[in-house]
């Protein structure tokens, strides 16, 4: 399973969430290849899921994955009910 | 590698709009000698291009540029503003806490990431950031998460 984590420049909130969304998928026990990145690549990049913010979901809306949000890139626990009603 | 070293955080920082907030931010890694001005430019125009990405969770903003803008060792300052200002960002909109991220391609980027994220991750911690009355109360949270 391939999970991107996107944001706009590709190296900073990106990889925050990708620390996060790492840490969720080992407590669920779940395992997957999860890579950050930024807009642009994403769009280029085939995926699974891509897990990024409201904001950039929107230009993300033709890619085959499945787009997953999160509002809080700090909250474990959001982060961690958005993937298990996805998943 | 500096991580809200002292020098590195302002509290009641003013600042009427996003760019200020973001240019408050920038100019504490430039007067601690982590970037250069060109960097914090580059933060700016990233927000004005990408638009509010950053602001990465309720209130809490880490405006950031690419290394080759002009970063000279990887760092994160904070500017804690007096006034809460409107990024733009439809869910955690408004911003308190700007963590200014002098980004780098090295190692040193991803351990300052990781000490980021452990303290953000905690709401707590959050908490004794946006309410702490001076900057040593920062400095003594800080040494308590690793």
């Amino acid at each position: 399973m391939k999970i991107l984590c996107v944001c706009g420049l590709g190296q900073g909130t990106s990889l925050i969430l990708r620390m996060n969304v790492e840490n969720v998928l080992k407590d669920m026990g779940v395992s997957a290849d999860v890579e950050h990145m930024d807009v642009s690549s994403a769009s280029g990049t085939s995926a699974d899921f891509i897990i990024t913010n409201n904001e950039l979901a929107q230009s993300l809306q033709g890619h085959a994955a499945k787009i997953i949000i999160v509002n809080n890139y700090f909250d474990l626990e959001e982060i961690k009910n958005s993937l298990q009603e996805a998943l | 590698m500096k991580f809200l070293e002292s020098g590195l955080i302002a509290l009641d920082v003013e600042a009427p709009d996003a760019a200020a907030a973001i240019r408050a931010a920038g100019g504490l890694l430039v007067d601690a000698g982590a970037a250069e001005s060109g960097y914090v430019d580059a933060m700016v125009a990233s927000y004005e291009e990408k638009g509010p990405y950053f602001v990465l969770a309720p209130h809490i903003a880490l405006p950031h540029a690419k290394p080759e803008d002009g970063v000279r060792e990887a760092s994160v300052a904070l500017a804690r503003l007096k006034q809460p200002v409107v990024f733009g960002h439809a869910k955690n909109d408004p911003v308190l806490l700007v963590f200014a991220l002098g980004a780098s391609s090295s190692e040193e980027h991803i351990a300052l990431l990781r000490r980021l994220t452990s303290l953000l991750n905690n709401p707590a911690h959050v908490e004794q950031l946006k309410s702490a009355s001076s900057t040593q109360e920062i400095e003594e949270l800080l040494k308590q998460v690793n």
